[in-house]
């Protein structure tokens, strides 16, 4: 199984998130994670997906997005040209006996705590998705209580923007 | 981007957005303002998409619209018994017209009644929009009366959907779904509009434009592509040409033809694709796949070129996907690049309108044939011509007593002739609609092929008889599916569409019961309709057919088929309903069972070619 980041420009419509995870999920495309946001352009939402490509090849994924009327533009970011960050927010035990060591893990991981309680601190971690696993794995020993993270968000590295042409396209257009 | 101009009425059947993407050379008259309510802008608005008829029913959400839709003097309304027979009324007319057909319906059990017909539509790809009303903006969400999530419903049946809750939307919106229905690969859009729209003020203006950020369908096909299928089909020595309903969609059946002529090739027309080519033309196989001819099936298996054109290669053409057409290169051509590639992987992909395509390909191709001289394709002419004389297409006769549905169905082709509209159902008779029906031009052939949904007919060859008043239009219909839908028969004498439909009555759902038969063992579990073949017509269809104020006949021997069908053909004054009982032992040769290799095609029952022997 290969594992594919795509970056889906939409117009920012009501519905438009719903268009594009039925078609997921009518095609029996996979999807790993979603995440779905504004952009530096009112009319435009971008919506970052990382979909596990087994049955289907990515190609279909694509050409089917393609269709959708609401999907103005779809690039693939690829691993080493493109940067890709997760937010994960995880409740950790930490007494006054552990805090000494989950502080440490926090620090290591350029990590941040963001709420403390007697039994427990709130640990922020922005990261790869690599990053942010090892950073469980360390945490575990400790107790994790919960935890919540965001899908992955992705841009390309260097100057290039690709919202530069859907933009034009846009602006034309109004 | 701006794309114009306005969607109108299109002069000719090819739909008009196809080519539409240039900007208008000048602009046209502004529409508007007019102060009108909602539901006048909504009548104002198919006025001005070119709309010359509606099938729907009204009810309490879309109640407003019914208003000024009374004084359109643009509009007919036709009042249907069903959304369904509206929905596939819709895609009757749309089908023999190119132009966009219409259907309106109300909230909740209204629309959702619709889907079934706007899911035909999507398959089929047949241009459609269909106008639902919404419970009051202020309502939804609040599981109100009549209240049913139609977009959300129809969100995987459309080619795309609106909710609309504000009145100065509505010209926008009917004007991007008129555009979007008929360009690009067709397909059925749905706008719901609330009912609080219908009833607030707002000011109609009909857009010069259609603004569309993320919807631009590629018409002009890429040089070198065509360049390369050229010369693929210059040098092949076993080509064939499968022409799908997209060359009757693009218009480009006499292009096809000149393609066909110049190039030597087989061509094979798929069920979307019958009359895309004459049935007469000498290099026609007849239909592929897994009620194909044995001819079309084995060119196919035994090509070494394809060249798919509008057609997306559907699992009933390919067989077993891993055996299809192993030694064959694949040219595949359509308007939906999603197509390219999605069953059978495309050496040469082409992304166009068909009537671009072929164009540039002739001019390729005579080219090529310039340079290289016509390709030898006699020996593959020589093995075809065995197969046709091996295997021409036939059917046994009954030993029940009972008309053989292929002579009958033979008789109505031959004797209405291929100016008519023939309409089908789903099931036996459909295939053999399919197979002895000679079609000589496009728009003669109706039926439900993607989705396969019975009771298509009734509706559909009404909706085909208002969009084409002057043919006959024949349903070839069968017992099981005329029971599904036949209340549209009310609709078509009070308001003077006289369709004839053929019953092919076996009694049985008789598809199901030919696999009954071949694979469970002759357990007829649920297939015995009762509806002829003894004592009991239940329904008698003769009598329900004059219930309907129709005409009712009922023909059980040869000897009265030809004077039946001459009768049914002179009344033209109201609908007519044959009942045809036919025997429910016949079956529809040759067969491809599902999931098998096409090399495994049955002529007749437990007979396989031996082609080995013919190669």
């Amino acid at each position: 199984m290969t594992r594919h980041t795509l970056s889906v420009l939409v117009e920012n419509k009501p519905g438009v998130l719903t268009r594009v995870a039925g078609l997921f999920a009518r095609r029996a495309f996979n999807i790993h994670s979603l995440a779905v946001g504004p952009t530096e352009h009112d009319d435009i939402s971008r919506i970052t997906v990382v979909v596990d490509v087994e049955a289907r090849p990515l190609e279909q994924v694509t050409k089917q997005l393609n269709k959708l009327v609401n999907v103005i533009k779809i690039v693939e970011l690829e691993d080493d040209t493109s940067v890709r960050r997760e937010l994960l927010l995880v409740k950790v035990k930490a007494d006054a006996a552990q805090r000494t060591g989950v502080l440490e893990v926090v620090d290591l991981f350029r990590a941040h705590v963001v709420d403390v309680a007697t039994e427990t601190v709130v640990i922020e971690a922005i990261g790869s998705p690599t990053k942010l696993t090892a950073l469980l794995a360390a945490l575990e020993p400790y107790g994790v209580r919960e935890i919540v993270q965001s899908g992955t968000v992705a841009i390309g590295r260097g100057s290039r923007s690709i919202t530069d042409r859907a933009l034009e396209r846009v602006v034309r257009s109004a | 981007m701006a794309q114009g101009p306005t969607p109108a009425a299109p002069p000719t059947p090819r739909p008009s957005g196809r080519s539409a993407s240039a900007a208008p050379q000048s602009a046209p008259p502004a529409i508007g303002p007019e102060e009108v309510t909602g539901a006048q802008s909504i009548i104002r608005s198919l006025e001005e998409a070119g709309v010359d008829v509606v099938f729907g029913i009204p009810g309490g959400a879309i109640l407003p619209t019914y208003d000024p839709l009374m004084d359109s003097a643009k509009v007919r309304h036709i009042l249907v018994r069903h959304e369904q027979g509206g929905g596939h009324a819709a895609s009757g007319y749309a089908h023999v017209t190119g132009r966009v057909g219409v259907t309106m319906a109300t909230s909740g059990p209204g629309a959702t009644n619709l889907v079934t017909a706007l899911a035909d539509a999507n398959m089929d790809s047949i241009p459609v929009v269909a106008i639902t009303g919404q419970v009051t903006a202020s309502l939804i969400g609040t599981d109100a009366f009549q209240e049913a999530d139609i977009v959300g419903i129809t969100l995987p049946v459309t080619k795309h959907n609106y909710l609309v809750t504000d009145p100065d939307d509505i010209p926008r919106v009917i004007a991007e779904a008129f555009h979007i229905a008929a360009t690009g690969r067709p397909g059925p859009v749905l706008v719901d509009i609330a009912k609080s729209a219908m009833q607030a003020r707002t000011t109609f203006r009909w857009p010069q434009t259609i603004d569309l950020p993320g919807y631009h369908p590629v018409t002009k096909p890429h040089t070198k592509q065509v360049r390369e299928a050229a010369r693929l089909l210059a040098t092949a020595r076993r080509p064939v040409i499968l022409a799908g309903g997209g060359i009757i969609r693009a218009g480009a059946s006499a292009l096809l033809r000149r393609l066909v002529d110049a190039s030597g090739a087989a061509v094979t027309t798929t069920l979307m694709g019958r009359g895309a080519l004459p049935d007469d033309h000498p290099q026609h196989l007849g239909m592929p796949g897994m009620h194909g001819t044995v001819p079309a099936v084995a060119a196919l298996q035994r090509a070494d070129l394809i060249v798919g054109l509008g057609t997306r290669f559907d699992d009933r053409v390919t067989g077993l996907l891993s055996s299809f057409a192993p030694q064959a290169a694949v040219v595949h051509a359509d308007i939906d690049p999603a197509e390219i590639g999605k069953n059978v992987r495309a050496d040469v992909p082409i992304v166009g309108d068909l009537v671009e395509v072929i164009a540039d390909l002739l001019v390729e191709l005579e080219r090529e044939q310039a340079q290289h001289g016509k390709p030898d394709v006699e020996a593959w002419w020589r093995q075809i011509d065995a197969w046709r004389s091996t295997f021409p297409l036939g059917y046994d006769e009954t030993d029940d007593g009972h008309l053989a549905p292929q002579h009958v169905i033979s008789r109505i082709g031959e004797i209405t002739g291929p100016e008519a509209v023939y309409v089908a159902g789903v099931g036996q008779h459909q295939m053999w609609a399919a197979q002895f029906i000679r079609y000589q031009r496009p728009r003669a052939w109706l039926n439900s092929g993607g989705l396969g949904t019975m009771g298509y007919a009734v509706p559909a060859a009404m909706g085909a008889k208002v969009g084409a008043p002057d043919r006959t239009v024949w349903a070839i219909d069968g017992d099981g599916c005329f029971q599904m839908t036949n209340q549209e028969l009310a609709t078509c004498t009070i308001n003077d569409i006289p369709i004839k439909v053929a019953i092919i009555n076996n009694s049985s759902l008789g598809m199901v019961r030919q696999w009954q038969t071949l694979f469970y063992e002759e357990r007829y579990s649920n297939t015995d309709l009762h509806t002829g073949h003894g004592t009991v017509h239940i329904p008698d269809f003769v009598k329900l057919a004059e219930a309907y104020g129709a005409v009712g006949l009922r023909c059980e021997t040869k000897a009265d088929v030809d004077a039946t069908i001459k009768r049914a053909n002179e009344i033209d004054d109201r609908p007519v309903v044959v009942d045809f009982t036919v025997s429910r032992d016949a079956m529809v040769w040759p067969m491809v069972a599902a999931g098998v290799s096409n090399d495994d095609i049955q002529y007749a029952r437990g007979l396989t070619p031996a082609w080995d022997r013919e190669d």
